[in-house]
């Protein structure tokens, strides 16, 4: 345990980090997600076919290999980044897919006379959507939507194995391989680093699932 | 609810201006994946030298890079194969211990439930890889990302099965205690067989999210298909194509399995009106 009470600094900035990861990740995510959501249910074909493709390939597809192919064919493209950029955006573009299909169900799970009320009183797709539907989908998105991003907190370990430095993951490693410490209360460490944003993270989303939950 | 449910059935001019907006996203993203592929042609991304070995089986190194792959991809299918076995044997003996603990451990088991769900599975599987040699357990790297695979997926699998056994009717082990069965025989013989039989569509989701996590075997360099994708391209040079190759045949092995999942799901449905469905955790991008 002395390993955990030394290093407590460097434990402190890889939470920082990982939390910092997962903030510009999470709302690059929220943002992508929900366009993704619209298009899955626009009525242009095109929209909805690359909806559907951008949710197989980035559902099917294991992040390290999402990862490993945006930091070499990102800079062909001519975007040239930090490893921390495209971890983050790597990480956003592949939970954004899960974020898609919260959404989507979300908004199935609204009764269909809603959407045919809204739209006999004359109401058009983008007012059906963002008046009527989304508001009541909002209660139904929110404990999946919860359960992804904590996932993603838990996937940020992904994105700093694959060379986001300083992250908790890395901490972690560096401590064991490079400086020699015991590898078992290190690593004891970084569980209890994750678990501390984790947990709370899970009961607040019980406390706010409970709060918005309708009986349907 | 449908998409369709969004808006009305289009009239004629509806009907015109939607063809318009399709052809002009359509020419849009067309475009778009154009500029993509002039970038990667004008970089040389398209040359045969970066192509051909994956592609073109008359090309030298088409037999021993896919001979290569394979190898990797069984290594693959193996380690993910144990892991949901295990996870599957173990996630059903931790949900019946839970179900059926006393009050006064039963919160050890919720304990060791939620400590596992909690850390990510890429430091689980680093765990398993360094600590267990550290304790003097000499696992082999297969073994190491197995059982780091199965620490993380048996609680989910855990939880599966608990909420498979609570969605069930109460009647049904009413019944069964009513015609003098015990609590294990109850569970056993009238409750597991009916959670399974409405769990499988999750648990055949299940097994995309352990395949899509053995390519984190690359992290402790166990030979899956990743890390071999990694020795082709010191060899070959061809980073962007092998890993693109990788993801197509990860997505083709997922989707498949997906289709085979809701496949289950509908022919399940179909006898009953299902009880309700536990969520499947594939759904998180856990």
């Amino acid at each position: 345990m002395q390993v955990l009470i030394a290093n407590h600094g460097a434990y402190l900035s890889g939470i920082a980090t990982t939390l910092w990861l997962c903030l510009y990740s999470g709302v690059l995510t929220l943002v992508v997600g929900t366009v993704i959501a619209g298009f899955r249910v626009s009525p242009l074909t095109p929209l909805r076919a690359f909806g559907t493709a951008w949710v197989t390939v980035f559902r099917n597809c294991p992040l390290v290999v999402v990862l490993f192919f945006m930091a070499f064919a990102l800079p062909v493209l001519g975007l040239n980044a930090s490893y921390f950029v495209f971890g983050t955006v790597g990480l956003a573009l592949y939970t954004s897919a899960f974020v898609c299909e919260a959404i989507r169900s979300g908004i199935n799970s609204v009764p269909a006379g809603q959407a045919e009320a809204a739209r006999s009183i004359g109401l058009g797709f983008t007012q059906t959507l963002g008046l009527v539907i989304l508001p009541q989908a909002v209660r139904s998105i929110i404990p999946p939507l919860g359960s992804v991003l904590i996932a993603m907190i838990k996937n940020s370990a992904i994105a700093g194995a694959f060379g986001v430095g300083g992250d908790l993951y890395m901490t972690g490693t560096r401590l064991s391989s490079a400086q020699g410490e015991a590898v078992v209360p290190v690593l004891i460490g970084v569980a209890l680093g994750y678990l501390i944003i984790t947990i709370p993270a899970g009961l607040l989303l019980g406390y706010v699932e409970r709060k918005v939950a309708i009986a349907r | 609810m449908t998409g369709s449910v969004l808006y009305e059935a289009p009239g004629p001019r509806a009907r015109r201006r939607a063809r318009h907006a399709s052809v002009v996203t359509a020419l849009l993203l067309l475009g778009a994946l154009g500029w993509v592929i002039h970038r990667f042609a004008a970089e040389g991304e398209l040359a045969y030298e970066k192509w051909g070995a994956l592609i073109d089986p008359t090309n030298e190194n088409f037999g021993p890079l896919w001979t290569l792959l394979g190898g990797g991809l069984a290594n693959t299918l193996l380690a993910a194969g144990w892991a949901i076995l295990l996870s599957l044997v173990i996630g059903t003996v931790l949900a019946l211990t839970r179900i059926t603990a006393a009050a006064w451990y039963r919160w050890a088991v919720v304990g060791v439930i939620e400590l596992l769900r909690g850390t990510p599975v890429v430091v689980l599987i680093f765990f398993s890889a360094q600590a267990l040699p550290a304790l003097g357990l000499n696992v082999s790297l297969m073994w190491a990302l197995v059982i780091g695979l199965t620490a993380y997926n048996c609680v989910i699998i855990a939880e599966i099965v608990r909420a498979g056994i609570t969605a069930l009717p109460l009647g049904q082990s009413e019944a069964a205690y009513a015609v003098g069965m015990r609590r294990h025989r109850v569970l056993l013989h009238v409750l597991l067989p009916q959670a399974f039989r409405a769990m499988l569509p999750a648990l055949i989701s299940q097994l995309v999210v352990v395949l899509k996590d053995t390519s984190l075997g690359v992290t402790i360099s166990y030979a899956e298909f990743v890390q071999r994708g990694e020795i082709a391209i010191e060899n070959l040079d061809n980073q962007i194509q092998v890993y693109l190759a990788l993801g197509v045949v990860f997505i083709l092995i997922n989707y498949t399995l997906s289709r085979i999942a809701v496949h289950t799901e509908r022919i399940l449905s179909r006898g009953r009106s299902a009880a309700r469905e536990p969520e499947s955790a594939a759904a998180t991008g856990d």
